[in-house]
């Protein structure tokens, strides 16, 4: 399965709509031109935000035979808007889509796999599931979540994978260690996973002090998680004389375009590194989004992938040392 | 099925190939340490062994500037080096280290394709991977019994490779294409049996109380020195969907109860065929003969090697002609004859996988 990131843009109709947890919405859409999806791909939406169009990324859950597109989408607090759009929807409504794009492909002939959703991060990870369960492979399904009402599939999964499905509950004292399910994993496991940034990171981290092979742990970010939550920060380039708000729905590659600046980048996912600019002063602090950068060159800030990555408040980020003061504000050099 | 799709299905000249099957890639001894290329079912795969000797099938082109991999060198215990700006991948397809960056983008992988190891060959599965069942393999057993021995070669026939499959699946064309080795009047003459499933194809036919044309001569005497007379002959040609098939040919002395199941008083050969479509105009033809008799000589298996080299090297020839004849002359359709009913079964269960995957589509 390769990966596929050209976009063909297409129509399609809203043609359910289910609240399948809270704040979780089951979206089917049937799209002019159908085309099966493959586990581990999503689509890109036209999403409208205060009249403005934009684009956002959604998981495929599962595809039928008739090329119809099951997508989830959480509304989220800190949304950028696009949650917010997705939930306004209703059946027999229009939306422009593209066909399923693959950058997350599951590889089939693994010894061993270990699949870990948190949260919403199910939606990218349930297709992948329902295909290992089909071709019999050894596989873990392990599902984190805060409270069972805000885990979406919980009753189909179980149903489904039975011995093979894991259940972690934040509010049930049965939490993720990350350590112990790393530990499970060895030289022939693959780890597939999508969920919070900071379990990434955790399992990341876990991952390379195992000293397991790096390509054997697959992610899919779309950018769109970060330590913490979005805020408005200040951007300036003195020497274009540019000096921006990035609102908390925009990015900073974004707030740079549109103060006129002739930025390059690609991915606008951070993975890419493209749009990388010099950081030459900083006050407040750099919620990193990219896994372009490791851990040594993100504590270093002397660069950001300025499509994901943000200003926060304070030096730290932590909230509660938050200064009062005002916006985060970075100011950089672009290339 | 459209009407004007269904008509091409029975006379198209250039017929597609399903992706959802195991083709051949290469002979095993073909695929080493050292990467190479080979252009599968219009797809350039790279080729190469790992340090085990796992073989192992990724596409040809590096994620980054699609630069053949198969240029590059193997590199770790199963990776292998972009030559360009030196990218590794693993066996999994998975971008194991970047230039100039510290990590790894995710997304960076270049597909690899499911590979099988039997009979001698390598088999590659460019379709749905997750189809790509090791059962599904066709049956070629006799290239690794040790109850029959021989070798073959590969053709690299400049046609579709439903040419080749019509040739094998017919094979009166012996009498007219092969007249110095196995070609005789009684293979026109004769009837023929043919029975199909869901995946094989079967023609029979038997020509009782003939001479044996020279190669068949030759054959009854390395066995039975000095033999002489009339003989019974047999080719029972079997079709295995997409592109594979096996011929079970022989003579034996008229009379003998050959028909009936005794084949003692004869000489038994297999003739191994598997096509592999390389572009829609051309494809790998892996042949080998294998024999029951005198497994000891390798001077018999070099004979019939280079024997069936020389007949197949006039369906070569054909080959060659008649697709360049389709080729000037696209206004003019096929027309089937009754001989055809082997090839047109064969036509009719790749259409069905064709249709299967959703690529029912003439490719000409």
């Amino acid at each position: 399965m390769a990966a596929t990131n050209t976009e063909v843009w297409q129509r399609a109709t809203v043609v359910e709509i289910h609240t399948v947890a809270t704040d979780i919405r089951r979206i089917v859409l049937e799209p002019a031109l159908p085309k099966a999806a493959e586990p581990g791909s999503h689509i890109d939406v036209k999403v409208s935000i205060g009249g403005e169009e934009q684009k956002r990324s959604y998981s495929v859950v599962e595809s039928d035979d008739a090329g119809r597109l099951v997508i989830s989408v959480m509304r989220a607090p800190q949304s950028r808007g696009g949650s917010v759009f997705m939930h306004g929807l209703e059946t027999g409504q229009q939306l422009e889509i593209t066909q399923p794009l693959q950058n997350f492909p599951l590889r089939v002939g693994a010894e061993r796999y270990i699949l870990l959703a948190g949260g919403i991060g199910i939606t990218a990870i349930a297709n992948m599931a329902a295909v290992l369960q089909r071709l019999k492979a050894s596989y873990t399904l392990v599902y984190a979540g805060r409270s069972r009402t805000a885990m979406a599939y919980l009753a189909e999964l179980q149903e489904r994978h039975g011995e093979n499905l894991v259940v972690h509950v934040d509010d049930e004292g049965t939490s993720l260690k990350v350590d112990e399910l790393v530990a499970g994993a060895d030289l022939d496991t693959e780890l597939y996973m999508c969920g919070p940034i900071r379990l990434m990171d955790a399992v990341r981290r876990a991952w390379s002090e195992r000293e397991l092979d790096s390509p054997n742990l697959r992610y899919e970010t779309f950018g769109n998680s970060g330590w913490y939550d979005p805020e408005e920060f200040i951007v300036k380039v003195p020497r274009l004389g540019i000096e921006a708000k990035v609102g908390q729905g925009r990015s900073m590659l974004e707030a740079l375009e549109d103060a006129g600046a002739d930025m390059m980048f690609d991915c606008r996912k951070g993975e890419c590194g493209l749009c990388e600019v010099r950081v030459l002063a900083l006050d407040g602090g750099i919620d990193h989004r990219d896994v372009f950068y490791s851990e040594r060159q993100q504590k270093a800030t002397e660069k950001m992938c300025c499509c994901v990555s943000r200003g926060v408040t304070s030096k730290t980020g932590a909230k509660a040392d938050a200064s009062p003061a005002g916006p985060a504000v970075i100011t950089i050099d672009i290339s | 099925m459209t009407a004007v799709q269904s008509q091409s299905s029975t006379t198209n000249k250039v017929l597609g190939h399903p992706l959802n099957a195991w083709y051949v890639a290469a002979w095993d001894h073909e695929v080493t340490r050292a990467p190479m290329s080979r252009r599968i079912a219009n797809r350039p795969v790279a080729l190469y062994r790992t340090e085990d000797g796992k073989a192992v099938a990724l596409a040809d082109a590096c994620w980054h500037r699609l630069a053949p991999l198969s240029m590059g060198k193997t590199v770790g215990k199963d990776g292998i080096q972009c030559p360009y700006h030196g990218i590794v991948y693993n066996s999994a397809g998975r971008c194991m280290s970047m230039p100039a960056q510290e990590t790894i983008n995710p997304s960076a992988t270049v597909p690899s394709f499911p590979v099988v190891e039997r009979y001698r060959y390598v088999w590659v599965w460019l379709g749905d991977p997750t189809k790509a069942d090791p059962e599904l393999v066709p049956d070629m057993h006799q290239m690794s019994s040790e109850e029959w021995a021989g070798d073959g070669e590969t053709i690299h026939a400049p046609c579709n490779y439903q040419l080749v499959l019509d040739n094998l699946m017919d094979l009166t064309h012996e009498e007219f294409v092969h007249s110095s080795s196995i070609g005789q009047e009684e293979l026109s003459e004769s009837d023929f049996v043919v029975s199909h499933d869901g995946n094989t194809v079967t023609v029979s036919r038997w020509m009782l109380d003939i001479d044996a044309p020279p190669f068949w001569l030759k054959n009854m005497r390395d066995k039975f020195p000095g033999f002489e007379g009339k003989v019974d002959r047999w080719q029972i040609i079997t079709f295995q969907a997409p592109s594979t098939i096996c011929i079970d040919v022989g003579v034996a002395a008229a009379g003998t109860g050959a028909p009936e199941g005794d084949r003692s008083q004869g000489v038994n050969g297999f003739v191994m065929n598997t096509i592999t479509p390389e572009t829609d105009r051309s494809c790998h033809y892996f042949w080998a003969f294998m024999r029951n008799y005198r497994l000891e000589s390798q001077l018999i298996t070099t004979q019939l090697r280079n024997g069936v080299h020389g007949v197949f090297g006039e369906d070569e020839e054909m080959l060659k002609a008649q697709q360049e004849a389709i080729d000037a002359n696209p206004d003019y359709e096929f027309y089937n004859l009754n001989i055809d009913a082997g090839g047109m079964w064969v036509r009719r269960l790749i259409e069905r996988m064709l249709d299967a995957e959703g690529r029912l589509v003439p490719t000409a």
